[in-house]
């Protein structure tokens, strides 16, 4: 009788040729479709564009974590608060504060899965290279600290055992710091000074990844900006005790300081991750009863990182509900502009009704579109949303990460948005009684 | 010889009745609607404005199914049909050509006559040749890429007709064809009737216009949802 067969058999053909009067209605109304798409534009774009500066951020915010060292427990010294306001009133006393020999010892002795640990000491004054000169930190330690603090060295070698049981005055400059004294000349095997103290430069070394996010290190914080910070000077810790003694003095703008302060810095290895917790929270025990002011500072990789971790997921949260918005947004843009479509066509689908379409031929019809101006959005703003991370990372100096899965993500989303918001205003037009529609002006 | 009454009749209606509710009111716009239209008629159904007629068209375009009765096209009852297979009789069995010509304003000429091909699931190639076999044959073989807005009123009733006529319907329903024409082209658009009887179409024009019955061999008048008279003219006439 009625042979359903045929609409099958042709079903792919018929596609094709749906697509194509798709386009050709879009196209009468290029203005219109170009601006119902935009809100799609712009929610896929922002997806693909906050995911890539999100991704970036938390991954920089990693990486310096990492450098770190995940295994490693950072302790530095500080100023107890109430401790600098007594510097004030009485300018002659030594400031005496910090962690000790005695604290590393009692670490060592108590705390279990300890493998190593880097004490240092730290000198603030200038460094010269004949007439050059920077506002830079030397810090004395041990020679196995690039391994331990993951730096490596550019140029030459760090110095060895020997050289710190003879307290050879040897030293190993950052990058930033060889670059400042010796802009045209080779630094290796030269001199810098200190005070009245000659050094012979054997090495040179990348600059503390640390450094840069001065935040965290409340040296830099006193220091001023970070490029002092990464002004670095490393030497035997044997050295520099020779050299400067227990007792530091500070000369700067006619004030004077004196502090003593036995160790600046200590790093302790823990052998195993999971036990960087535990020994932590030893380690802290065992400072806390050692110390009466906190005049010192722990700083946990690990605890940073896992901290990160948990930003990095609210982060995407909050970035996921306001893509969710956006294309909400942008659906309904597009719901309302099919349905006022499907009024301004009513005749066409009673012309189309009456020549033989059957509802769901007018369904398709209008999907078709709304599938088609959405997918188009979103190539564009798969496009935009790639290229916008390259801008920010080119003029804003960001890192920007575009992870694979993202643009098919935001893709697929908007096709998606297309197709729900698509159907009412469909089946809205397919449900018209073809007589009344035939009728409408 | 361009009908024969002795044959099956293409449209049947057996007791045809149609009724709206407006509001408490039960308005019956046909009521016992017989009719026999055979392969070959050329027929005008007239009547005044209210008389039943755009609800006759609806029923005989199967736009619209009777409340009480039979509708038989082609021997096949569409009168319980659903709305799917009605849909697909009006693709293959009918062919309308309206007062306001109706083409999609976004298509071509050649566009507009595939729509109902495109709809009875024929190929690109196939249907592409015979729009252009059927616009060249009403004359707009040399506008077939002009859209409808760049044609006057008669070339686009012309398109209107290759487009009614492109699946081959059993059945041409045209509903005032002449209405928003001036006389010339409104001749012209009679005079291709004319000849698509002559090939052996049957045609159903429906109109208030009486001169309508001049040139059609069959007048039915309605009048009150019924048929007030259906009169067969002799052949020596025309």
């Amino acid at each position: 009788m009625i042979r359903h067969s045929l609409l099958r058999e042709f079903s792919l053909f018929r596609l094709k040729r749906s697509v194509l009067l798709g386009i050709k209605s879009l196209w009468m109304h290029r203005l219109r479709s170009l601006l119902t798409a935009m809100g799609i534009v712009f929610g896929v774009c922002s997806v693909i564009a906050m995911l890539a500066i999100g991704e970036g951020a938390s991954h920089e915010a990693q990486q310096q974590i990492k450098e770190l060292g995940s295994q490693n427990i950072i302790l530095r010294s500080v100023k107890a608060t109430d401790a600098t306001t007594a510097g004030e009133q009485e300018r002659s006393l030594i400031l005496e504060y910090g962690l000790t020999y005695r604290d590393i010892s009692q670490i060592q002795a108590t705390v279990p899965g300890v493998l190593v640990t880097v004490p240092a000491r730290e000198v603030k004054d200038f460094i010269w290279n004949e007439s050059r000169s920077i506002d830079g930190a030397t810090h004395g330690t041990v020679p196995w600290f690039p391994q331990m603090r993951n730096r490596s060295i550019v140029r030459g070698r760090f110095f060895t055992e020997i050289e710190m049981n003879t307290r050879a005055p040897v030293c190993v400059l950052s990058r930033s710091l060889a670059r400042h004294l010796f802009p045209l000349s080779e630094p290796i095997g030269d001199t810098v000074r200190i005070q009245t103290s000659y050094f012979r430069v054997i090495g040179v070394i990348q600059d503390d990844p640390t450094a840069a996010s001065g935040a965290e290190d409340p040296k830099t914080g006193k220091g001023g900006n970070q490029q002092s910070a990464a002004m670095e000077m490393l030497i035997p810790i044997s050295t520099l005790e020779d050299h400067f003694g227990e007792v530091l003095f500070k000369y700067r703008s006619g004030s004077f300081e004196a502090e003593k302060v036995e160790l600046h810095e200590v790093t302790v290895r823990i052998d195993e991750p999971d036990r960087v917790m535990p020994a932590a929270q030893a380690i802290r025990h065992v400072l806390e009863r050692n110390h009466k002011k906190v005049d010192y500072e722990m700083i946990v990789p690990l605890d940073l990182l896992r901290r990160a971790e948990r930003t990095k997921q609210i982060f995407n949260i909050v970035l996921g509900s306001i893509a969710a918005i956006s294309l909400l947004v942008g659906g309904i843009g597009i719901m309302n502009i099919m349905l006022a479509t499907v009024t301004e066509r009513t005749r066409e689908i009673g012309i189309r009704r009456a020549l033989g379409a059957k509802k769901k031929d007018i369904v398709v019809q209008f999907l078709i579109e709304t599938v088609m101006l959405s997918g188009a959005g979103g190539v564009i703003g798969v496009a935009l949303g790639l290229a916008i991370p390259l801008i920010i990372t080119h003029f804003a100096e960001m890192v920007t990460i575009i992870e694979f899965w993202a643009p098919a993500l935001a893709f697929s989303i908007s096709v998606i948005t297309g197709v729900l918001f698509g159907i009412y205003p469909a089946f809205r037009a397919a449900g018209m009684n073809p007589v009344e529609a035939l009728r409408h002006e | 010889m361009a009908f024969s009454p002795t044959s099956e009749p293409v449209i049947e209606l057996r007791g045809v009745e149609k009724h709206y509710q407006m509001g408490d009111t039960l308005v019956k716009a046909l009521q016992g609607v017989d009719l026999k239209i055979f392969p070959g008629d050329y027929i005008s159904i007239l009547g005044p404005s209210g008389c039943g007629k755009s609800t006759m068209l609806n029923i005989l375009g199967c736009l619209d199914q009777p409340s009480i009765g039979q509708y038989f096209l082609d021997g096949l009852d569409v009168s319980k049909l659903s709305d799917d297979d009605l849909s697909q009789v009006r693709g293959k069995k009918l062919g309308f050509i309206f007062q306001s010509y109706n083409l999609i304003q976004q298509l071509t000429v050649v566009e507009n006559i595939e729509v109902p091909l495109y709809y009875q699931g024929v190929s690109e190639k196939e249907s592409r040749e015979i729009a252009i076999e059927l616009a060249t044959r009403v004359g707009l073989g040399k506008r077939l890429d002009h859209r409808p807005t760049e044609l006057s009123g008669g070339q686009q009733q012309r398109v209107a007709i290759a487009r009614a006529l492109s699946n081959d319907p059993s059945v041409i329903l045209a509903d005032e064809a002449t209405g928003n024409l001036d006389s010339k082209s409104g001749g012209d658009i009679l005079e291709i009737f004319d000849q698509l009887n002559a090939d052996g179409k049957t045609l159903i024009l429906i109109t208030h216009d009486e001169g309508m019955s001049l040139r059609t061999s069959r007048t039915i008048r309605l009048k009150d949802g019924a048929i007030a008279s259906d009169k067969r003219r002799e052949e020596v006439v025309r």
